[in-house]
């Protein structure tokens, strides 16, 4: 992942927990695969399974690559599926004032990234994507800047990342690959560790 | 300048540093469960590669078994094969289970520290955000996900930032019918559900210190309410008490635990001191666990809680929320299924009848609990009261299995999330303590379970 240039979906919604982005009844696979289709589905689907006409999601373009979500994205329970229903509907990209700890460890972990914007920022930036669907933002992780021009608005915020976790992203390197290298030192501390 | 406990801890694990930020950490125990640890294991599986110490690691089922009958094949067939699946990886892998129906099985976060798995100054994770209940012990435990789990399968370590510090002091006596669990609804209705975000936190003051155990892992256990990564208490004599009855322990152990406590003049990034004897008992309004309110205010619109969430519960702002009917009461969950928990609902409820239309689960935290409470009895209390007496497991709490509180029917529960359909599709759940639910039961209205206390 370098760059990202795409519309966004926003989500003007507090503390969405990942109860929500995939609930507890589709946890029940084995495998990683095929969580997309059911990525936010109590407020996605009516309960005959029809796309509920309020809800975000059935509102903008679907093959938005960036997520505009309220404070607080992510909390609650630890459930890796949420990231990979993210992932496997096609969401590169997050953007909010705060993420929970777990959920932006497993975004991080499945190529999504976590992009924390000020709260004003993100109020502006909920406002104007609401009404200008088609406008797209850019996403430029080298630099660390997420950029936007368009007739009323020009954005041009800088975010922070980690820089080991950056180097990875933009690697492609997986922290389970880093860490499996390091067994000699690891078999060392564990032999003279006393818990 | 002095360290703070989660420091020390973190320094002893630390097997090297990466970067200024992010260190290499050993972790000493790892609990595993069959929902959140099939996609690690496939990992293993496809790299080839081997859990790294197996004897660091426990596996329990929990999150997807049924709570009767466990005797007989799990009727679910996407259950079933998540706890088979589950019984072949922990084979393959050489890694203690204690499966459905195993005398040691239960939920987990009450398992590791029944069996003195758990033990002050670990390093301790599970793939369930949970896991901070563990912290009562003086550990650092945080919830991690499948990919970190998997992780911690091939090398029991992980790349982690280095955390951010917080204290939360709660001083002074709590009052009569205020319990562990409206200690912490009332400091993650004064944080928020955020407000520990990207800290750890130590959990201090004189309530703490005369908090029993199997109270401070209710405390700790919703650390993660407060969105802290993981939450502890120091170590003194009870916590060495406890420990020292399930294991033998050395006393040079017992001296370099001790050591670890936070030094009288360590700094924390954060602190927060809150007085005790403020806290009444508690009951969540909203549809997120910080909108607990004392149970004898008025219902209110605040910043914590939104109109959507009151809308989703059909509460109103200025209405009392005393007195709201229920329609069930789920006793159980890693919060509050432990043997104190079910001794205090028995003590409220004994000899009296549950309100007509009120369905109540108790579901004990693991078969030890279970067991415990049929050798006092408490048992027949339940049955006599009119309560179902399940086998351990979540259950009710993420309603995974068929214990689901069925679309629009109001739950007071012991478990830890108010989350829209946590307890089932279109499930309203109120968050109290053991006895606030006790007490309800018997009126079928959200009751003050001082009028049930001499
Ligand atoms: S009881 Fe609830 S919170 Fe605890 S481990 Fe089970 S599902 Fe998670």
């Amino acid at each position: 992942m370098k760059k990202i240039n795409s519309t966004a979906i926003v989500l003007n919604i507090e503390n969405i927990d990942t109860d929500q982005i995939i609930p507890a009844k589709f946890l029940k696979s084995t495998n990683r695969d095929g969580f997309g289709k059911h990525l936010f589905s109590n407020w996605r689907y009516d309960d005959e399974g029809n796309p509920k006409e309020d809800f975000a999601f059935n509102q903008f373009e679907s093959e938005s690559e960036i997520l505009i979500a309220g404070n607080n994205f992510g909390c609650g329970s630890s459930r890796e599926h949420a990231a990979w229903a993210i992932a496997d509907y096609g969401i590169k990209v997050i953007i909010s004032s705060q993420f929970a700890d777990i959920f932006k460890g497993n975004a991080l972990n499945n190529g999504v990234l976590p992009v924390e914007v000020s709260q004003d920022s993100l109020r502006v930036m909920m406002k104007y994507f609401s009404k200008h669907k088609s406008v797209k933002i850019q996403i430029d992780l080298e630099n660390q800047v997420l950029k936007a021009v368009d007739q009323d608005i020009v954005l041009h915020i800088n975010f922070d990342i980690d820089p080991l976790k950056k180097q990875f992203l933009m690697e492609g390197i997986s922290d389970i690959e880093y860490l499996i290298k390091q067994e000699k030192e690891i078999s060392k501390f564990e032999s003279t560790h006393k818990l | 300048m002095g360290k703070t406990i989660i420091d020390k801890i973190w320094d002893q694990h630390k097997v090297k540093a990466v970067t200024n930020e992010v260190d290499v950490l050993f972790i000493d125990r790892h609990y595993i469960h069959e929902v959140t640890s099939p996609q690690a294991f496939n990992g293993l599986n496809q790299k080839g590669i081997k859990l790294r110490f197996p004897s660091r690691t426990t596996a329990v089922v929990d999150h997807n078994i049924p709570t009767k009958n466990q005797h007989l094949p799990i009727e679910n067939e996407q259950s079933r094969n998540q706890v088979e699946t589950l019984i072949d990886n922990c084979k393959t892998h050489g890694v203690e289970l204690f499966g459905i129906g195993h005398e040691k099985n239960g939920i987990v976060h009450v398992v590791g520290p029944e069996n003195g798995l758990t033990q002050p100054g670990m390093t301790i994770v599970c793939g369930d955000s949970h896991t901070s209940t563990h912290g009562a012990f003086g550990a650092i435990a945080f919830g991690i996900g499948t990919s970190q789990v998997e992780q911690v399968m091939a090398s029991q370590c992980l790349l982690l930032s280095r955390p951010k510090t917080m204290r939360v002091e709660v001083n002074g006596t709590l009052g009569k019918g205020v319990t562990a669990k409206d200690v912490a609804l009332f400091i993650i209705a004064e944080l928020g559900t955020e407000g520990a975000t990207g800290h750890f936190v130590e959990f201090s003051g004189s309530v703490f210190r005369n908090l029993s155990m199997e109270e401070r892992m209710t405390v700790c256990n919703m650390s993660i309410e407060m969105g802290a990564r993981g939450g502890l208490v120091g170590i003194d004599q009870s916590t060495i008490d406890y420990v020292s009855s399930k294991v033998g322990v050395s006393n040079e152990l017992k001296e370099y635990w001790k050591s670890l406590n936070s030094d009288v003049k360590a700094v924390f990034d954060k602190e927060i001191i809150l007085e005790g004897s403020n806290i009444q008992p508690m009951v969540t309004t909203g549809t997120s666990p910080d909108t607990g309110i004392n149970i004898t205010e008025k219902i209110s619109a605040s910043v914590r809680n939104s109109e959507k969430g009151l809308n989703y519960m059909g509460l109103h702002e200025s209405d009392s929320i005393m007195g709201t009917p229920i329609d069930y009461v789920f006793i159980g969950s890693c919060t509050n299924s432990r043997i104190e928990d079910l001794r205090q609902v028995a003590a409220i409820v004994d000899g009296r009848k549950k309100a007509n239309d009120v369905i109540v689960w108790v579901v004990p935290g693991s078969n030890e609990v279970r067991k415990q409470a049929c050798e006092e009895g408490l048992d027949r209390i339940f049955e006599n009261v009119g309560f179902e007496f399940r086998e351990p497991g979540c259950s009710a709490c993420l309603a995974m299995n068929e214990d689901k509180i069925p679309s629009g029917s109001v739950c007071i529960s012991t478990s830890n999330r108010n989350f829209e359909g946590r307890q089932g599709d279109g499930a309203k759940t109120i968050l109290a303590s053991p006895i606030t639910a006790a007490a309800s039961a018997l009126t079928g209205k959200v009751t003050d379970p001082r009028t049930y206390l001499n």
